[in-house]
């Protein structure tokens, strides 16, 4: 059995999150971005979780109901999808600045010519 | 306003052992602002560099004139927060420059692209329009891609490059962003979007070319993404 100093510590930080949602969201005290993501997937979350125990006077019909049940697992395959295809775009069309690189070097010897010729000594 | 009705520019420039380095970079800053016609100041905080550095920046001061070149050292590695805020004290002018070693070649299109758009900050970004880097193999750019992709979905910060370090801000701006952010080190370059953000402030973006360090390399290794991680996790939290 999970002593209590185990469980202690992740519920202290869980309700440290939580109470966020009791200040008022006033203009100065916007949410956090972890505080709009809870919010978002408990939201979500609720609606599916509503639609798939089917209370009494809420029945789909069932080519919805198959795919509602999986469909958090659809979306973030859909989500993983999406991420790679674009990182992977991104990484090809990354540019490489040669001219960029040449151009320092060029403003490098420049400099360098110029501060001796002004005194400085390296 | 700057005392004269135009504006100038301050740049802030935090050293720790750059003498090979910060001649070059205060004589492109001062040929580009040159160039430009743009007034300009360069304050350059050296934190007891045992490299000599502080011995260059005298030099330099000599060759520019000390109305050019600020000095404003401190007794030892302090952090580059507390530089900013350092720096900010003695700065005149009305628009603060902060950057890296490699960028300045780039000042004077953020001057125009202030100007284009009255912005009160301009960010570099190497992700969009002709910005990019030079000498990254294929390994660096995939994890600079996956943590931006990653940096995006958590924070949406509306700036396409959080963790570019070459930035010009409105005086009046930074000052009020430095009291806000709490983070070290680059996250803190990244808390200060952020928070930008959510307090209003409009930010325009300059593609910029990335040249790795002038001299020396920069390393990318597995402690380096496990800070980032941990510093993104905790502004997911807390902005």
């Amino acid at each position: 059995r999970p002593g209590p100093g185990r469980v202690g510590p992740s519920l202290t930080v869980l309700t440290a999150r939580l109470s966020r949602f009791s200040r008022p969201l006033s203009p100065q005290t916007a949410m956090t971005k972890l505080g709009q993501w809870l919010c978002g997937l408990a939201l979500l979350g609720s609606a599916w979780a509503a639609l798939t125990l089917e209370p009494p006077g809420l029945r789909l019909p069932a080519p919805f109901r198959q795919v509602l049940l999986p469909l958090p697992v659809y979306l973030l395959v859909a989500f993983g999808c999406y991420s790679l295809a674009t990182v992977g775009y991104r990484l090809a069309t990354f540019n490489d600045c040669e001219e960029a690189a040449a151009e320092l070097q060029e403003h490098i010897s420049a400099a360098r010519a110029d501060l001796r010729r002004r005194g400085l000594r390296f | 306003m700057a005392a004269g009705g135009a504006d100038k520019f301050s740049v802030l420039l935090p050293t720790y052992n750059e003498r090979e380095n910060l001649p070059l970079i205060v004589w492109l800053l001062a040929r580009t602002f040159q160039e430009s016609g743009n007034n300009f100041e360069i304050i350059i905080i050296d934190d007891g560099s045992p490299d000599g550095t502080q011995e260059i920046a005298e030099q330099l001061e000599k060759i520019y004139g000390s109305d050019k070149i600020l000095l404003r050292p401190r007794a030892r590695k302090l952090g580059l927060g507390t530089a900013y805020i350092h720096g900010m004290k003695h700065a005149t002018g009305n628009f603060i420059v902060i950057m890296d070693a490699d960028l300045s070649h780039h000042v004077s299109l953020y001057c125009i692209k202030q100007k284009e758009g009255n912005f009160d900050i301009v960010s570099g970004t190497r992700y969009k329009g002709n910005g990019g880097v030079y000498g990254w193999d294929l390994k660096r750019k995939l994890i600079s891609r996956g943590a931006n992709f990653l940096t995006q979905v958590l924070l949406r910060p509306g700036a396409s490059d959080l963790t570019g370090s070459f930035r010009l801000y409105r005086k009046e701006v930074l000052q009020k962003l430095m009291e806000k952010c709490v983070s070290k080190g680059y996250v803190f370059q990244m808390e200060m979007i952020v928070r930008a953000r959510q307090l209003g402030y409009t930010i325009g973006e300059v593609p910029i070319s990335f040249v790795d360090r002038v001299y020396g390399e920069s390393k990318l290794g597995g402690n380096e993404i496990v800070s980032f991680l941990k510093g993104l996790l905790t502004l997911f939290a807390t902005t």
